[in-house]
């Protein structure tokens, strides 16, 4: 079943257009890992299907129904949760104040036991403000806070930026478990390794653009690489 | 591509100014000084248009006590002459004064943002107001008269004053449009436009900013010293009252924030209105504040800034513009 | 004894100016908006409970239980209409338009209820007039007290609320990033409502506390704003309990200014505001730098 579907997405700021008539599907259960370098449009599409940022043109469909103008808070309790780049915790409330202070969409599976649970490591910082976390807490503080609205379809938006390798590890065993209960990713991340670890599906993003798709396994790097960089573009 | 600064239309609007200003000095020989005492209050408003537009429109600068450098105006020149000058050189005595008095506080209040700066300006104003309430030579509580203007006819006393305010008005207009034309003004507009942008391209955000605020400083002293030679009689309740910065806030913000016709426009209508509605009292009043509510919320480029962008107009040479002759249809910017 | 008199006076004094100062800090806090019309919305309070009590010759106390779902649903009404558009306009939108608010405020009530003086110190019963003689020449005032004891009670309130609420720490959420809130489903629009609302009816407290001690007219809303603000700032501006401590500073500068020359007393407590400004903004870099 579809649950996710952008259409021609066209998204600016000012006259800069960073997301140029995108189009894509996401099945319910599918990891996608989203790629590309630095401002090719990534963060402004994740952010456009959170509800983030306002499209210029185009449609995001999201369980059959048309959420384009539909604002952010609504769009967490239809079930979408955006874990943001920079991971913006409030730094002035606690780790147990920034998970209890998303929303919850009834019961489900993650509330904050269930959280503190995966994130073994945040269980004595329960207390602790934000602000005194280091990046690898902060990193699982943001992921439970998203996970906390129970959501259908989860994005994250560079989850390893700025972590220490070992970090990083943790943080993807944990969202391996989660991938692997069923849960519906989009996935933006740097390092290209990682993500065909753990996706099923790659786009390929560049200046705006959709320049590679395809099975994470049926790609092979230098196909992935190319398309990164833009060595071999069509005019 | 040219860069051009004045335009066909612009030279001859600028030349019709000039021809006006002209016209202007022979008002108090022609009308009655009735008419003449009113149009002295409609270059009184003008004066303070383009001096809050300064502050606000170019240096981003909202200040809701700009009275208090009216008030230094009137009272200096009450003071001035109480100590024996002619009358009309304590009023200049009592502008510069205002505009003195203007430069040690700057070096605190430019530092302030935007709330503290505003409210902070009120209450100079309203420490201002206070300390003449405790000075019985300047009339305490009940107010002053300016006596010393009783040793001239008072005809001639309206026209010595008319003109007095016609070049205050002309003086500190064209210090503003030259100011604009400059180098300086680019870096003005830049600074409106995007002041962290226009530091790091090395503009010296803190030294424009108080050339507007002394310069806004002088010009509100300027209209505080044509109250009282226009009315005679001060009190510390009105002159230094928030009232005028009511009147500043409406007059830029309909007129056109950050435009240089914009607040000579809103001033005459701020003038239309009160001439009509004399004694309309507290109606009036909530329709000017209405007025600049709406305005700032949903017209804030204000009637002459809607107009200048829709008709690509430029009445004053004070921006550039860019014209593109290349694909002959003349396409210009503006800025 | 009469410097200790002055100094108790004055934190009497200073509790009333905090509970009118709490509504503008909370605005600012969350918002970041210094709403200019915040004196006005109390003279406002005080006027609806004016009429209640004109009225019906109920108590004031009543009078105010009938004006605050009022005043909250002006404040909703205000945010939603006039706040919400300035906050998404530039920094100094909100500041021209509360500006403009406040004058409509101020000559709609002229219109309505004349220039005349009002006050409600005749429908509060003794507690206007009552007090306490402590050894000597000390006299506690029962108004005084009852003031300090609300204004605590306000602020503790207030503190409770935003910390161990989750409405509470929705609003600190929002204050800190709204953006970040916004994905984390809090409706930041309903939040920034509900702290005006909440801002208005602390105003109409402030309000009604100076209806009874002293005299309102149509134009009191701009001396009652500059006192807030003045607490705010002196308190430290973006902190809760700073306003309450801000709003007793001025309170006490104000009496011992009085002690000092009887018509001293306003202009001590604005020379104290502007010494703060001084200190904490005006830098140490204080030289002439005109020629730069």
């Amino acid at each position: 079943m579809t649950l996710l579907a952008v259409r021609d997405l066209d998204c600016r700021y000012g006259l800069l257009q960073a997301v140029r008539g995108v189009s894509f599907e996401l099945a319910q259960g599918e990891t996608v890992a989203l790629i590309g370098a630095n401002g090719a449009g990534k963060t402004t599409l994740l952010r456009a299907i959170a509800g983030a940022h306002r499209p210029h043109a185009g449609a995001i469909l999201f369980g059959g129904a048309d959420v384009t103008r539909t604002p952010p808070h609504r769009r967490v309790s239809l079930g979408v949760a955006l874990v943001p780049e920079g991971r913006r915790l409030f730094p002035g409330l606690t780790v147990e104040e920034n998970l209890r202070v998303a929303a919850s969409r009834g019961r489900g599976r993650w509330n904050v036991a269930s959280v503190l649970e995966l994130f073994p490591m945040l269980q004595p910082r329960r207390r602790a403000l934000a602000a005194s976390l280091s990046g690898g807490e902060q990193q699982a503080v943001a992921i439970g806070r998203a996970l906390m609205s129970n959501p259908r379809l989860l994005l994250l938006d560079e989850v390893s930026l700025g972590l220490a390798p070992v970090v990083v590890d943790a943080v993807y065993r944990a969202l391996e478990g989660i991938i692997q209960e069923g849960a519906t990713v989009v996935l933006v991340e740097q390092d290209l390794t990682r993500a065909l670890q753990v996706a099923g599906r790659v786009v390929c993003m560049l200046e705006g653009r959709v320049v590679l798709e395809g099975e994470a396994a049926s790609l092979d790097r230098e196909r992935v690489v190319s398309a990164y960089f833009g060595l071999r573009r069509s005019a | 591509m040219k860069v051009e600064r004045w335009t066909r239309t612009s030279r001859t609007f600028t030349a019709g100014v000039a021809a006006l200003v002209v016209v202007l000095f022979a008002v108090p020989l022609v009308l009655d000084p009735d008419v003449v005492q009113k149009l002295t209050t409609l270059l009184i408003l003008v004066l303070l248009a383009a001096m809050w537009n300064a502050l606000a429109g170019y240096g981003g600068l909202l200040s809701v006590g700009q009275q208090a450098f009216i008030g230094i105006g009137a009272y200096g020149t009450v003071f001035f002459a109480g100590l024996g000058m002619t009358p009309y050189a304590a009023m200049v005595a009592a502008t510069v004064l205002a505009g003195a008095i203007s430069i040690p506080i700057s070096l605190f209040a430019l530092r302030l943002r935007a709330a503290q700066f505003a409210i902070g300006m009120w209450v100079i104003a309203e420490v201002l107001s206070l300390i003449v309430r405790l000075d019985r030579n300047l009339g305490a509580g009940t107010g002053i008269s300016l006596i010393q203007l009783n040793q001239y006819e008072p005809n001639f006393r309206q026209a010595y004053t008319f003109w007095l305010a016609l070049g205050f008005t002309v003086l500190f207009l064209a210090a503003l449009f030259f100011l604009l034309r400059s180098p300086l003004g680019a870096s003005l507009q830049a600074i409106r436009d995007d002041e962290d942008a226009a530091r790091s391209l090395g503009v010296r955000v803190a030294a424009r900013k108080r050339m507007l605020f002394v310069l806004a400083a002088f010009g509100c002293g300027a209209a505080g010293v044509l109250v009282v030679a226009n009315t005679l009689f001060i009190e510390p309740a009105s002159v230094f009252s928030v009232q005028w910065s009511a009147y500043m806030i409406f007059m830029v913000l309909v007129g056109g924030l950050g435009t240089f016709e914009g607040p000579i426009i809103g001033a005459i209508l701020l003038f239309a209105i009160q001439t009509t509605f004399t004694q309309g009292g507290p109606w009036y009043l909530v329709g000017l504040g209405a007025a600049a509510a709406l305005f700032a919320l949903f017209l804030p480029r204000g009637l002459w800034g809607t107009v200048e962008e829709r008709l690509g107009l430029r009445l004053m040479p004070v921006g550039y513009r860019v014209v593109d002759r290349r694909n002959g249809s003349g396409e210009v910017t503006t800025t | 004894m009469t410097i200790v008199n002055a100094l108790l006076q004055g934190v009497f004094l200073g509790a009333f100016y905090a509970v009118l100062a709490c509504g503008l800090s909370l605005m600012f806090g969350v918002m970041r908006i210094i709403n200019l019309a915040h004196g006005d919305l109390a003279v406002l309070g005080a006027y609806i409970a004016f009429v209640v009590v004109d009225r019906t010759g109920a108590s004031a106390l009543v009078a105010f239980i009938v004006a605050l779902p009022v005043m909250v649903v002006f404040g909703y009404v205000l945010q939603l209409t006039v706040l919400e558009r300035s906050l998404k306009a530039g920094l100094l939108t909100p500041l021209l338009a509360t500006f403009g608010l406040s004058i409509v405020i101020q000559n709609l009530l002229q219109i309505v209820f004349s220039p005349d003086v009002h006050s409600l110190g005749g429908s509060a019963g003794s507690l206007t007039t009552s007090s306490w003689q402590v050894t000597g020449g000390l006299s506690v005032s029962a108004l005084g007290v009852v003031v300090l004891v609300v204004a605590v009670l306000v602020f503790s309130a207030l503190q409770l609320f935003l910390s161990n609420t989750r409405a509470g720490w929705r609003m600190r959420a929002t204050a800190e990033d709204a953006d970040a809130a916004e994905l984390v489903g809090i409706d930041s629009r309903g939040v920034y409502a509900r702290a005006t609302a909440l801002a208005v009816a602390i105003a109409a407290l402030g309000g009604l506390f100076l209806a009874i001690r002293s005299v309102f007219d149509p134009v009191s809303g701009p001396t009652q704003l500059i006192f807030a603000f003045e607490a705010v700032v002196i308190g430290g501006m973006g902190s809760l309990w700073g306003t309450l401590l801000g709003g007793i500073a001025l309170g006490v500068a104000q009496t011992l200014g009085a002690q000092v020359h009887p018509q001293f007393s306003v202009m001590a407590g604005h020379l104290l505001f502007l010494a703060v400004l001084v200190v904490r903004f005006g830098g140490a870099r204080f030289s002439l730098r005109f020629a730069r």
